[in-house]
């Protein structure tokens, strides 16, 4: 099949037979299918809040969802979304902490974004020299990392940052706050969706253009396809690995301007909930193009928000299991498609 | 004596479009020792792989002592006592050697104890016939490479294999272990055992085998009694002559010296040498061809002129460009400076498969002036480029669609990688490894004249060929590599008087490098 298809026709079919599983799961708890997908798209996609829901869900599955795409250009795979989520969202916190009261509010946000996307960055870049000074897969450091990560922030909240008796920091300053799309447009009210789905979109395009029309793109793109061949042409593979990881933990740690600056407002112990490893499964849905990657962690959001809605009919664990299924699938038809 | 053991008919496999064998038809007598040379990628190990069941041909058949036989498996050649020694062992380290070839033939059922003492004896008895005593105990990480190697042979003696391949068995051993084994074969040999030695090395097959065929381009060429012939006749044979059209070739005028190699030697991470006091020169408008036998050092020689040595060890000498030193340098560095090169595996090493044909013009190229804009590639630019290389070079593709790479015909591709390489900027030395390997006739030619065509612009160029006509027709002079070093060099005179009787200017050539 033509390799263009192959890109199309995979997720798409991956979608329909997850979804005809869930339907027989569905079944099997005694639910008529129909039915519940209706409630699930009346109150997600059918509600305003609903509606803000899913766009705050997918604005963070679009920055993990790209921590893990964009090393996978170059034949990485980052499983430490999740612990560069925390980095970030944890210096974000405590800069945001930390800043005088009169910062005007754009700095203050810019400030606070950046050091979120330093932290993640500098937990990624750890991950690339690992595996370039010592050869060791990144798979399993960052997930190791993950763990550091997750230990190191813990202790920190708990023994110097906690608000006492509770697993929260103290709020931001009022500038670093992002704004929620209501207190702007009156759109979504009371959802926690935030301005900060414009830096999920911008980093998602800007991801784009660096891969396929950067210099630095096709050196990566051919590192990952041929790094013998990359390394005749005189493009060094370990600086790329550097580089694609660092820009990947970037990617991550972004993703806690939306949980933090614009829904929070401080570090809570559990903030991350395991966005980090969904976002494995929606780079892996997008195929790690960057901007399908949008759709993908549209669909991811909605599922994830869609089985919280249908939680008093059937379990919500059907709609993990769809989307488990969903990457399953994809991996079994690109290898039995091609 | 005169059964026959192997019988390949019209044995063809094709990968994509291309032939890794064609046509083969061949017999091997039982109880004999076959050996079967080549150079890399002639289609030896395809051909082996058929006959162990690993691969299935696209068509011909293969008898087995008679008998019809389609395998789609090792499983079924075992089953017809056919076992394979294979270059890179498949033994696991952390078992006994018993335990390593009982394995697989563990005669027993699941949770029955398994009868290790019984198979050990049985080693032992099988090991004792064939002189090649040790330990069945041992792990079989604590032996050496060699141990190992017969511990592979036993596993197949074991299986009662009685057809064995070995395929290239002396490239990891030293010369006493080397002749260890052959002492080994000729005791199987007594046994009536066959046995089919893949290899490229002359020596051993004149000194071990009965029997010689000799492969090329996917084909068998030659198959002859090893008797009757001598290394050189069989250094012509695998290194071949197969160019068909004379390029013409009009006198050169070299310049001052651009490429010294001076007194190099060069170690493995084994310490084994791989270039020996090596020396030579390539000056401004001349080609320098290097002529041997694969695997005398022109890959070393290669990874070294590339900047891509490690983690080979320079123990001594120089290698200079236009009198400054490249050892330690990079590849973009050694490119800036005017270098190009083209690798000898084009797939692997040049191109980009899956990248279009206008980023692989400018691949390894990518980083002048001319194809940028702001942090990106200039497209028009880079597309003008492409239209105007491709219509230089007659590149047959469909542009406007801008198609993958690995659409392309191989001498299409290889055309692309000539292009981009000969029209680089400031382009002083030119390094062509086997330049027209897996091109077709017509493509040829066209790179041979565009070879010529450079050097006559005063570029040095050094010219790395397994085809000897191919160093012939195009070098003004020749270097002989034989284990490493120019074993003789052949002046410009000699080489223009050597072009009009070619016949004997190649003996003459396989004489230095045999």
């Amino acid at each position: 099949m033509q390799n263009r298809t192959i890109k199309v026709v995979v997720p798409l079919l991956a979608i329909a037979v997850a979804l005809l599983i869930s339907a027989l799961l569905i079944m099997t708890t005694g639910r008529d299918p129909l039915m519940i997908y209706q409630k699930m798209l009346s109150m997600t996609f059918g509600s305003d809040y609903g509606t803000g829901q899913i766009v705050f869900r997918t604005t963070s599955l679009i920055l993990t969802g790209l921590a893990v795409a964009i090393p996978f250009k170059v034949r990485l795979f980052n499983i430490g979304g999740e612990g560069q989520v925390l980095a970030g969202a944890f210096t974000a916190a405590f800069v945001g902490i930390m800043l005088p009261h009169q910062t005007p509010p754009l700095i203050a946000i810019s400030i606070c974004s950046t050091s979120a996307m330093l932290a993640g960055s500098s937990v990624g870049l750890l991950a690339g020299w690992l595996k370039v000074r010592f050869g060791i897969s990144e798979v399993i450091s960052t997930i190791m990392l993950n763990f550091i990560v997750q230990a190191c922030v813990g202790y920190l909240l708990t023994w110097h940052f906690a608000v006492p008796s509770t697993v929260h920091t103290p709020e931001i300053i009022q500038s670093a706050q992002i704004p929620t799309f209501e207190s702007a447009l009156g759109v979504w009210r009371k959802s926690p969706a935030n301005f900060s789905t414009l830096f999920a979109l911008a980093a998602s395009l800007l991801s784009w253009i660096m891969i396929f029309k950067t210099t630095t793109g096709y050196e990566m793109r051919a590192v990952g396809l041929q790094p013998e061949a990359a390394g005749y042409a005189g493009i060094s593979a370990n600086a790329h690995i550097m580089k694609a990881m660092a820009i990947g933990g970037a990617m991550a740690g972004l993703a806690s301007a939306n949980l933090v600056l614009g829904y929070k407002h401080f570090y809570e112990a559990g903030l991350a909930s395991g966005i980090g490893f969904i976002g494995i499964a929606v780079a892996l849905l997008a195929l790690a193009h960057p901007l399908w990657l949008v759709a993908s962690a549209l669909l991811f959001g909605f599922l994830e928000y869609g089985g919280l809605t249908v939680n008093a009919y059937v379990p919500k664990d059907i709609f993990m299991m769809v989307q488990a299924i969903t990457i399953l699938m994809i991996l079994i038809l690109t290898k039995t498609l091609r | 004596m005169n059964d026959v053991a192997v019988r390949l008919s019209g044995i063809s496999k094709k990968f994509g479009e291309f032939w890794a064998n064609r046509d083969i038809s061949l017999d091997i007598q039982a109880g004999s020792i076959h050996a079967i040379v080549g150079e890399n990628g002639a289609g030896k190990s395809t051909l082996t792989r058929i006959i162990y069941g690993i691969s299935v041909p696209t068509s011909g058949t293969i008898s087995i002592r008679g008998k019809n036989i389609r395998f789609s498996a090792p499983r079924q050649a075992i089953d017809e006592g056919i076992g394979m020694v294979h270059q890179h062992f498949m033994l696991i380290p952390e078992l006994s050697v018993t335990e390593n070839i009982i394995l697989g033939a563990e005669h027993c059922s699941l949770f029955a104890p398994l009868k290790k003492k019984e198979a050990s004896l049985k080693i032992k008895s099988i090991a004792e016939n064939h002189e090649l005593a040790f330990d069945p105990d041992v792990l079989v990480s604590e032996l050496s490479v060699g141990e190992e190697q017969r511990v592979e042979i036993l596993k197949l003696l074991y299986r009662n294999a009685d057809i064995l391949i070995l395929d290239e068995p002396t490239a990891v051993l030293t010369p006493s272990e080397t002749e260890q084994l052959f002492k080994t074969l000729k005791s199987l040999q007594q046994e009536e055992k066959t046995i089919i030695l893949i290899t490229h090395k002359l020596d051993e097959v004149l000194s071990v085998s009965d029997t010689v065929s000799v492969m090329r381009r996917g084909k068998i060429v030659a198959t002859k009694t090893t008797t009757s012939v001598t290394k050189s006749d069989l250094a012509n044979l695998m290194v071949g002559r197969n160019v068909l059209l004379k390029v013409d070739n009009p006198p050169e005028t070299p310049g001052k010296s651009i490429l010294q190699v001076s007194h190099v030697s060069l170690t493995d991470p084994k310490k084994r040498s791989r270039l020996n006091d090596l020396s030579f020169e390539v000056n401004e408008g001349e080609i320098y061809g290097i002529a041997g036998v694969e695997g005398n050092g022109q890959r070393e020689l290669l990874s070294l002129l590339w900047g891509m040595a490690e983690p080979l060890h320079i123990t001594n000498g120089t290698v200079t460009v236009e009198g400054a030193s490249i050892l330690g340098r990079n590849p973009a560095e050694i490119a800036s400076s005017g270098v190009s090169h083209i690798p000898e595996d084009r797939l692997k090493h040049a191109v980009i498969s899956n990248f279009s044909i206008s980023e692989n013009i400018i691949f390894g190229r990518h980083r002048e002036h001319k194809f940028l804009k702001f942090a990106g590639f200039d497209t028009t630019a880079v597309n003008n480029y492409a239209k105007s290389m491709i219509d230089l070079y007659d590149v047959r593709c469909d542009l406007q669609n801008n198609p993958s790479l690995a659409s392309l015909s191989g001498g299409n591709q290889q055309k692309i990688v000539l292009a981009r390489e000969i029209d680089r900027p400031g382009l002083k030395l030119l390094i062509l490894a086997q330049p027209t390997r897996g091109v077709d006739i017509g493509a040829i030619e066209m790179i041979h004249k565009k070879i010529i065509e450079t050097r006559d612009n005063g570029v040095a160029i050094l010219l790395i060929s397994a085809e000897l006509e191919e160093i012939i027709s195009l070098s003004s002079r020749i270097g002989c590599l034989y284990k490493g070093t120019i074993r003789h060099e052949f002046t410009m005179e000699e080489v223009r008087k050597g072009r009009t009787s070619e016949q004997d200017f190649e003996k003459e050539i396989g004489m230095f490098i045999t």
